[in-house]
Parts: structure tokens; C-alpha cells; sequence
């Protein structure tokens, strides 16, 4: 019967769309962690950089008043650092950071500008015409501090030169493998970390807490973009680990039930022919 | 003898971490040398290299800028970047300073100079500090 063949030919390519899901869903899993890693490699430096800049806001003093990137000033421009991935096949990832964005942008009062990474968040707000001040693609899996410099350096220099004058971080926050947060954090003007006096140390500055601070601010604002970059390959990676085995799963779960279809209609056939053959040996005898 | 924790962490990794005699680092004031019970102290550092002691060894760093931290209790290095000698890539750190060098003769529209520059400065530091190691490691005057 013609029956059983396609059914066989059904249960073929639901086997090797399995077996690709499968392969994305462990290439992921193992990027996941090298993302994750990473992060976390990075941690001890973020803490003193914002325990460092806390001291120093919370110095008494002129300091902190002076520096540009402290100052925050009546808004007249808001920046957007949108930062997606480059692919899909991970769920509803990019759409819920894509969301996130549009909201934001719907709830300002005054005109928003973008600055773009990663692919997928740069075709979707192309197809609905936002400005776009910027875009990086394709930094890859594992995009060293370097790589990320570029994006901190427009966003400094547009809010030093008054471009912009208020400037936000959205990308998806890894919470757990199965949980990615799409989140959205002022990164300028600076907001230094409240801290406990008693954890208050008396330093001698060298040059200067003005040139301190002055040196340490952009790296903090690198440091950030950086980490934020890292935490949305982390949430690519794990969201396309579970979307993949969710695949992966309906895939075999549908094989499972091909099969039993498959033998259901072999047995039939073979009846059929039986009844047939005795028919037709009744009808001779 | 006295020690103290030292920690360089950089934005990708921690580079060092361990208790050490004694630290000599290029400070934006000039070179400074730390020993156990510093006062508090937070500051610059230039690019250049980090020497730190400890028992009869004596490990160099290539740093290209960033802070110190003294704190009562350890000395913290918030490094740019940095590398432990014997993670320099002479060839690499060559072909750098190589490329760096051309870049900056060529003066091509639209460069960046000072990215150019910071690149040259890099790679002469590593290669500094590498050299220094292929030599027999000896007591640095400061």
C-alpha cells in the first residue's frame, strides 16, 4: 500500500530534523556555559570597578560635581542600546527584547535614537523605521573586551558632546537556564552605588579623585556594555538549549507515533492481502 | 615576613592571585613600590610592567593602564588588560608592533591615531617584558 511508504518517508525526515535539533541543542548547551563563564570571570573585576566608584561618589567634595558623565541634565534625547543576537531558533527571545524596546521608546516623551547589536534586533527596528544612530553585528560567540569598545565609545561621546542626553542598556538578563529576562538599566548619566560608610576607606588618591574618577567612569560604562553583551549570548545560548530539545522532544514524540501508525497500516495491508489470497483460494476450490 | 593579596583582575579574567612580598608597579605618579601595611591608596597606573615578589621568585606582568588599589588588607589591580609574561606571544606581540608602526607611518585617512598609537605602546610593553624574561630574571632597580 502507498499508505506505508509515505508514512515511512514522514518518519525519515522527522528522524533528521531530530537529529539536527539535537546537535543545536548540545553546540548551544556547550556555548551556554563558555558565555556563563565568562561572565562570571569577570565579576571580581565589575564589583571593584562600582565599589571603587562608590568611594569616590561618596567623597566629599567637588568630584563628583565635575565630571560630565556624572551630570545628568534636563532630556531632550534618549538613547536606546538595544542589543539582540545575531540569529533566531531560541524561542521567544529576540521578540521579547524587541518588545521591551518598543515599549520603552513608546513610553518617552522625546525622540530615541538606537544604537543596534546584533542582527536580529537591528531587522526588526529597520522594518519599523527607527532611527538607528548605530549597529554592530556579528561579534560573535565570544567577543572580547576590545571588540565591545566601539559601542561604548559612540555612546560616551555622543552624551559627552550633548547628542544624547540619557542613555539605556535593554538586553535579556540570564536569570537561570530556563529563565531570560529581558531588562532595561540607565547606564548614563553614571548612578553610583550607594555604599555603607563603615566600608568607607580613607585613600590617598594618586593623581587626584578627579582624575580618578575622570579614568575610571568609561571604563566602567565599557564595563557594563561588556558584561550586558555577555549576559544576552548567555540567554541566546540557554533559550536556544531549550527551544532545541523542546524540538528535539516533539520530534521523537512524533516519530513515536509515525511508527505506531506505520505498523498499524503494515499489519492492515498484511491482512488484506491474506484475505485476498484465502478469498480468491475459497473461490477457486 | 609579612604578605599581602594581590589580585589583577581585568574585565575578561583574574590574571593573578595570590599572597606576595612585595609589588612595583608603573603608578601615573611614577613607579611605586608596595610592601605589606601600605596606607590606602588608590591610583592611576600607566601602561607598563608590574613586577611582584614573592619568596625568592619574581613575576613580571605586561599592564597597559589601569588602577591600584591599596587596601589594609590586599592590593587590588583593576588592569585594562595584562598578561603574565610567559603568556606573551613574542611573534604575535612582533607582528603588533609591526602592523601598529605601519598604520602609523601610512597616517590613512580615517584612522583612528590614537587607537594606532595605543596599539604600538601595547605590544612594545609586552615585548619589554618578555624580553626581560628571556634574559635571566634579575633584581630590577627602581
Amino acid at each position: 500500500m502507498a499508505n506505508t511508504r509515505l508514512i515511512r518517508r514522514r518518519i525519515r525526515g522527522v528522524q533528521a530534523t531530530s537529529k539536527i535539533t539535537r546537535a543545536m541543542e548540545m553546540i548551544a548547551t556547550l556555548k551556554m556555559r563558555r558565555a556563563q563563564e565568562r561572565g562570571l570571570a569577570g565579576r571580581p573585576y565589575s564589583d571593584k570597578i562600582t565599589q571603587v566608584l562608590a568611594d569616590l561618589a561618596a567623597l566629599p567634595g567637588e568630584a563628583k560635581a565635575l565630571h560630565p558623565l556624572l551630570q545628568s541634565r534636563p532630556v531632550a534625547k534618549v538613547a536606546v542600546v538595544h542589543i539582540t543576537p545575531d540569529r533566531g531558533l531560541c524561542g521567544g527571545l529576540n521578540a521579547n527584547i524587541n518588545r521591551k524596546t518598543v515599549s520603552l521608546i513608546l513610553e518617552q516623551s522625546v525622540p530615541v535614537t538606537l544604537i543596534n547589536v546584533g542582527r536580529k534586533g537591528l531587522e526588526f527596528m529597520r522594518r519599523y523605521g527607527r532611527d538607528i544612530r548605530a549597529e554592530f553585528s556579528r561579534l560573535g560567540d565570544r567577543p572580547s573586551l576590545l571588540d565591545t569598545l566601539p559601542i561604548s565609545r559612540i555612546i560616551i561621546d555622543d552624551y559627552t558632546n550633548g547628542v544624547i542626553d540619557l542613555v539605556y542598556l535593554v538586553y535579556a538578563q540570564f536569570i537561570s537556564t530556563m529563565v531570560q529576562r529581558p531588562v532595561m538599566r540607565q547606564i548614563l548619566p553614571v548612578e553610583p552605588a550607594e555604599i555603607p560608610t563603615a566600608e568607607n576607606v580613607d585613600y590617598i588618591y594618586e593623581p587626584g579623585p578627579a582624575a580618578v574618577l575622570g579614568e575610571l567612569l568609561p571604563r566602567f560604562v565599557e564595563m557594563q556594555v561588556y558584561h550586558a553583551i555577555l549576559e544576552s549570548i548567555a540567554s541566546e545560548q540557554s533559550a536556544r538549549m531549550v527551544a532545541m530539545r523542546n524540538a528535539t522532544d516533539s520530534a521523537n514524540e512524533l516519530i513515536e507515533e509515525l511508527t505506531l501508525m506505520y505498523n498499524k497500516a503494515r499489519q492492515e495491508s498484511i491482512t488484506t492481502e491474506l484475505l485476498d489470497i484465502t478469498g480468491g483460494a475459497a473461490a477457486l476450490a | 615576613m609579612a604578605t599581602t593579596k594581590l589580585d589583577i583582575v581585568t574585565a575578561e579574567r583574574v590574571v593573578f592571585s595570590d599572597d606576595v612580598d612585595e609589588v612595583i608597579a608603573p603608578g601615573a605618579e611614577g613607579q611605586l613600590g608596595l610592601l605589606p601595611h601600605h596606607a590606602p591608596l588608590m591610583t592611576m597606573l600607566l601602561p607598563g610592567e608590574l613586577l611582584v615578589k614573592k619568596g625568592g621568585e619574581e613575576f613580571y606582568l605586561a599592564i597597559s593602564g589601569g588602577f591600584l588599589e591599596v587596601r589594609p588588607d590586599r592590593i587590588i589591580v583593576l588592569a585594562d588588560a595584562a598578561e603574565r609574561v610567559e603568556e606573551i606571544d613574542i611573534a604575535r606581540a612582533e607582528e603588533a608592533k609591526r602592523r601598529a608602526e605601519e598604520l602609523l607611518s601610512e597616517r590613512a585617512p580615517g584612522l583612528d591615531m590614537a587607537r594606532a598609537e595605543a596599539a604600538l605602546r601595547r605590544s612594545l610593553i609586552r615585548l619589554r617584558v618578555a624580553e626581560r624574561r628571556r634574559r635571566k630574571p634579575r633584581i630590577q632597580s627602581t
